[in-house]
């Protein structure tokens, strides 16, 4: 059984924010108004985290791009009344909309707050040239989404993959954020195989784990040089 | 004439101001309620909450509410238990109070959903795993337990409204069960009474220990305390003890009850509350002691959201109304009068809300990840769903009080003809001799 990561290589980030705006395209994540947006309420699945954090005698302005982290252990799964969020054997964590009672339970147990919520009926964009993608269900207001790993594109490539009856080659299955980072620094791929890029970028020196001591075992981590966290 | 007419009294007559108190409740409730319904049509987009504010105003008061029924149920159980003599003109408004207040509180975290048509998915595919199936289990079985412990020491006083006839016969026929007052039947009242006394008290216990354990159980800094199930009960207590001294002087003010509801009644209870509040001081201490000393990062940034940061003002607000105001109120003679207690009652009943407060919003509001600091800011709407809710308690009281007595008078009586004797037995028993 694969279980699928993600490797963020910090040191080859831009900050371009391309990754949130594949993602908020590829996923039907709701457009939110601008003074709602600016109340706390804006939907992105894959955030963009602005860190301060002082070196020496400057400051330095750290941008982290946040999906869901996916944890081995969520504690967000735990808590949940309905089960309409669980962990999947190949370690995705999903969320069933239509059976998500609302109660937000899971976001408040998330310490990365990684999930959002549909505070009003989600509006989308009216344009002809852009229409919410076909692959991903729509949400309805008064329940929780987050990043699912693009996982209607991993069910597409498990089709392909069983009809030919092999395994998922690595850098077959890829995210949006993924696709459209114009630096790669997005490696998604099976943490299990051995040969993955992502397996590779796992045992490097410079993989830094948020909460680390939470022992959650987020599925998303990140590389860079700076020694500080 | 009956010794405890004026007992019967508001059941029979019903003056002006009273449908003047009932008609502008009943206004807020019809206010609430369109306001509800409108955020079931739109969403929870009208409330203050947001990311990372989850929680709001429901859940503060959820807890707060869910607190005040302790005072009911418990307290009477613990005075029945106790044998403690004065019980008897309190024991019923508690019950009342527990009864009241647990249909509001449990009524709140359904308030609180994004999509409340699908309820029911807490029936039918709950997982016993998550602490708010505990909750949905203790707070039903509470409410079961505190609703049968209220209805069975109402049946004699059922009764004597029934032979008294004039309104409603058929329902106090019905609801008096065929109570004669004979012997056996008092035998198996009292059996029934004190079955139940004893089955309460743990529940009523499981119940602010499992709501606790709702933020308990996450790994929140803030939240992730061993302390929190007797921290929350104690402070259920506490703020049930203030409610109940409340209600009871209201219901002395305007049913004219000085004679019952003595001021040796107010001063056991002011005891108790002073007690509780000195424990409750204790948890709290405790609490943000070994989270200064032990000054995890996260756990620091959440004690100085509450210490120095924007929820400063609350937080002290609540040392003070919880403890400062009635320590220096309780502990002296001099300030120990009614008006004296009234006060430290209101100041537990809005510090304890503000504990709740304080403890739901800044652990929301700080959360790990370098994500900017959470704020918020209740709407009209919360803040009227909060008055809809005080209003459904009053109304709720009134409307109990004009169909029964809501002071037990079979229990006084029997205070009257039997107590002196036993208690008089009862030390004899404990001093020495044969």
């Amino acid at each position: 059984m694969p279980k699928w990561a993600m490797a963020i290589d910090l040191d080859k980030c831009t900050g371009c924010e391309s990754c949130m705006i594949a993602c908020k395209v590829e996923n039907n994540v709701a457009i939110v108004d601008p003074e709602q947006a600016q109340a706390g309420r804006v939907m992105y699945w894959m955030d963009m985290m602005t860190a301060y954090e002082s070196e020496d005698t400057q400051v330095v302005r750290r941008i982290v791009p946040k999906p869901c982290f996916h944890c081995d252990e969520p504690p967000c799964t735990v808590v949940c009344p309905v089960g309409a969020t669980y962990r999947n054997p190949e370690g995705i964590v999903a969320q069933v909309y239509h059976r998500c009672i609302g109660c937000r339970y899971c976001m408040a147990a998330c310490p990365y707050t990684a999930k959002v919520f549909n505070w009003y009926a989600p509006k989308w964009l009216e344009d002809s040239a852009c229409r919410p993608n076909p692959d991903v269900s729509l949400r309805m207001s008064g329940v929780v989404e987050k990043c699912s790993f693009c996982s209607h594109r991993l069910q597409q490539i498990k089709e392909i993959a069983d009809l030919e009856g092999r395994r998922i080659e690595d850098g077959e299955y890829v995210t949006a954020c993924q696709e459209n980072c114009p630096t790669d620094a997005i490696v998604f791929g099976d943490i299990e195989d051995k040969d993955s890029s992502v397996y590779k970028l796992s045992k490097s020196y410079r993989v830094k784990r948020y909460m680390d001591d939470l022992d959650v075992k987020p599925k998303v981590f990140y590389l860079s040089r700076r020694t500080t966290e | 004439m009956d010794k405890d007419e004026i007992l019967f009294k508001p059941i029979y007559e019903t003056g002006r101001g009273f449908y003047i108190t009932f008609g502008i409740l009943a206004v807020i409730l019809l206010w609430a309620l369109a306001m509800y319904i409108n955020q079931v049509m739109v969403g929870l987009g009208p409330t203050g909450m947001n990311q990372p504010v989850t929680w709001g105003f429901y859940i503060v008061n959820f807890v707060f509410f869910i607190g005040i029924s302790h005072a009911g149920t418990l307290i009477s159980a613990i005075l029945r238990l106790s044998k403690a003599e004065w019980r008897r003109p309190i024991t019923r408004m508690a019950e009342v109070i527990t009864a009241i207040v647990l249909v509001i509180g449990g009524l709140h975290p359904i308030l609180d959903l994004g999509r409340p048509d699908r309820m029911m998915n807490l029936l039918e595919s709950g997982r016993l795993q998550s602490p708010l199936l505990w909750d949905v289990t203790s707070i039903t079985a509470y409410f079961t337990a505190s609703t049968v412990y209220l209805y069975l020491p109402m049946i004699p006083d059922i009764a004597r409204i029934r032979d008294r006839g004039g309104k409603l016969k058929w329902l106090y026929t019905f609801m008096a069960w065929g109570w004669q007052g004979t012997e056996y039947q008092q035998k198996v009242l009292n059996r029934a009474i004190n079955i139940l006394m004893v089955m309460v008290i743990p529940i009523a216990i499981s119940v602010h220990t499992v709501i606790s354990y709702i933020f308990s159980m996450t790994l929140q800094p803030g939240w992730h305390s061993t302390i929190f199930g007797p921290y929350f009960v104690v402070g259920a207590i506490f703020s049930g003890i203030a409610a109940l001294m409340i209600v009871m002087m209201t219901f002395r003010k305007v049913y004219h009850l000085e004679t019952y509801l003595k001021e040796i009644h107010f001063r056991y209870l002011s005891t108790l509350l002073l007690i509780m509040s000195l424990i409750w001081f204790y948890f709290t201490f405790s609490e943000y002691l070994t989270g200064v000393f032990g000054s995890e990062a996260h756990e620091m940034e959440v004690i100085k959201y509450k210490f120095s940061g924007p929820f400063a003002p609350f937080f002290w607000g609540m040392v003070l109304c919880n403890f400062v105001l009635p320590v220096t109120i309780l502990s002296f003679r001099k300030f120990r009068t009614m008006t004296g207690i009234f006060v430290a009652s209101v100041a537990v009943v809005i510090g304890m809300w503000l504990e709740r407060l304080i403890i739901v919003v800044p652990s929301l509001a700080s959360p790990r990840m370098d994500v900017p600091l959470g704020i918020y800011v209740p709407t009209i709407l919360e803040w009227s769903l909060f008055a809809g809710g005080i209003a459904v308690f009053v109304m709720g009281f009134m409307l109990f009080s004009k169909f029964f007595p809501i002071i037990s008078i079979w229990e006084i009586e029997e205070g009257r003809s039997h107590a002196a004797k036993e208690v008089e037995e009862r030390i004899a028993s404990y001093l020495p001799g044969p």
